[in-house]
């Protein structure tokens, strides 16, 4: 039985950067660290994560901004996680059916189902998936399907010290975003903004968030496809152009003097 | 900024070109070899034995090849059977799932016809035309053959990546370059195979497609539109000089010079042209990463 969608709003205007969520969920989900506890500095960031991939299920991204002389500047914080689509392109591409939609209208990889074959990874609009080493396949947040199912919250959700993070039903969650915008509009920041709220982004996002600036800011794609959208158009060229190179073997093949053995 | 800049990589690296690389020629060379033995002389017979000798050897490679680049090898089955339940599995809308399909039934119609062309005084000759089931095997075998040889690029376009979801051409673009090294392969191989009519016709079915194929290549990049801006780099010169200069135009000029069939020597020719056709895969895939 399908319960109610249900999903992430972030609200990156009240994101401190602590990394609560990123600790819980590697905690919850028993991730391993990076290069086996031997991380490396990333040189040009407070933000040593970097990167969502095969043991980042949350990423907490700092956007630096700041003038040259260093007298200006502002930050830009986001948890970023998978964005469960409701049209998933991961699901799409799956050629083993690893990739399946769970009863809270949630997108999970099935960990024992997985080959490897990392066309998720390339079809994924935002980035999200990746190989995790350990298990030798592609995985991403499952959004803590586990604790769903036994009736608790997503692990990063309950971290999270200043609700930036909220979990529930996905019509609740847009109301309270949408109300959220209207106050910060109010407030004076004009830049507020949904992502992923309107169903014309791939049906709709699952987890969407509350920016303060264009999408690419925050490394996020302004017009993220589905990757089936270039398949008709792929497929009908390929195949004409199947035909036109038979037919050329078969006047070259077939054009010849009587005497040409 | 196109969308798929902010997409991350699968990794698929020097194993996928050699499989892009090699299931070009497999497809392109049984689709040649079924044309050849429907349309060409008895004496082209010769050369379409070399393309079903090509066929099934390098398809089987292929499946080597897919399989090691999974990162769970031992699960490679799980493309084609369902883990939990045992039923098949198979998505059409995936390009992966229905090329992992066609490796297999192109797998079983080209081992059919590599019996066939191994014992061609035999009774296994009948697996090949003009015996109406060799007829059919070859023509379903043909298609599965095409098919291979363009799905790849598609496949590379339904994704969210780079280049490769930003142009509708990369399947038209793979297969005629399978074509063309197909044809190249077999006039290198068919050098002293006896049937100098056949090469001359497989020479300039090679011309011909090469033309297409820098016609195909231009429309890719203009398709590209501004994302082409990446090629504006190393890649871009390795397109120029390694594909179009060195895998179309050489060839080209030396068959021109020929009139059809390549002045100096049949063997460079077609060296240059399968050189240009690795390159290209090499530059479509590495270059999507450098973005």
């Amino acid at each position: 039985m399908m319960a109610q969608p249900m999903g992430f709003f972030t609200d990156t205007t009240v994101c401190i950067g602590c990394k609560a969520c990123e600790v819980a969920c590697k905690e919850w989900n028993q991730l391993p660290a990076t290069n086996g506890g031997l991380n490396t500095l990333s040189g040009n960031s407070y933000d040593n994560t970097r990167q969502l991939d095969g043991i980042h299920w949350r990423h907490v991204k700092f956007i630096e901004q700041f003038s040259p002389d260093r007298r200006q500047g502002r930050w830009l914080m986001m948890s970023d996680v998978c964005k469960h689509c409701v049209n998933a392109g991961c699901m799409e591409v799956c050629p083993t059916g690893a990739i399946i939609r769970t009863e809270f209208d949630t997108v999970v990889i099935q960990s024992d189902v997985c080959n490897g074959c990392r066309d998720c990874i390339a079809a994924c609009p935002f980035g999200v998936i990746e190989i995790n080493p350990a298990s030798g396949t592609a995985q991403k947040c499952t959004l803590c399907y586990d604790r769903l199912r036994a009736g608790m919250q997503p692990a990063c959700s309950q971290a999270c010290p200043t609700q930036s993070i909220q979990f529930g039903p996905i019509a609740d969650l847009r109301a309270r975003a949408e109300k959220r915008v209207g106050q910060l509009v109010a407030a004076g920041e004009t830049g507020a903004r949904l992502y992923g709220t309107d169903e014309k982004m791939l049906g709709g996002l699952n987890s969407f968030y509350l920016l303060v600036d264009k999408p690419e800011v925050y490394g996020l794609p302004p017009d993220p496809k589905m990757p089936s959208r270039n398949l008709r158009p792929g497929s009908l060229w390929s195949a004409l152009g199947a035909v036109v190179l038979g037919l050329m073997a078969i006047v070259s093949f077939r054009s010849r003097g009587s005497d040409d053995v | 900024m196109s969308s798929t800049f902010f997409t991350a990589s699968p990794e698929w690296r020097w194993l996928i070109i050699l499989y892009f690389f090699i299931g070009g020629l497999a497809g392109g060379c049984y689709f040649l070899a079924v044309l050849l033995d429907l349309f060409g002389r008895p004496t082209d017979r010769r050369l379409a034995r070399l393309g079903y000798l090509v066929a099934f050897p390098g398809v089987a490679v292929c499946g080597l090849l897919l399989t090691l680049d999974l990162t769970r090898p031992e699960r490679f089955w799980h493309m084609l059977i369902q883990s939990g339940t045992w039923r098949p599995m198979l998505k059409v809308y995936s390009p992966m799932s229905a090329g992992a399909w066609c490796l297999l039934l192109f797998g079983g119609f080209s081992l059919l016809s590599f019996v066939a062309a191994l014992d061609e005084r035999g009774r296994f000759a009948a697996l090949r035309p003009p015996s109406p089931l060799g007829v059919l095997i070859g023509v379903l075998g043909g298609i599965f053959g095409a098919f291979l040889a363009g799905y790849t690029g598609v496949l590379l376009s339904v994704t969210n990546r780079p280049i490769w979801a930003d142009t509708h051409l990369l399947g038209l673009v793979f297969l005629v370059s399978a074509a063309s090294t197909s044809a190249a392969l077999l006039v290198l191989l068919g050098a002293g195979s006896g049937s100098p009519g056949g090469l001359r016709a497989l020479s300039r079915f090679d011309s011909w497609v090469l033309v297409l194929e820098l016609v195909a290549l231009i429309g890719l990049v203009i398709s590209l539109g501004s994302v082409a801006t990446v090629w504006l780099s190393a890649w871009g010169a390795l397109l120029f000089v390694g594909v179009v200069l060195v895998g179309i135009l050489a060839p080209l000029a030396l068959y021109w010079r020929g009139r059809g069939v390549p002045a100096g020597s049949h063997a460079l020719t077609s060296i240059l042209v399968l050189i240009g056709g690795f390159l290209l895969r090499v530059v479509v895939v590495l270059s999507s990463d450098g973005a």
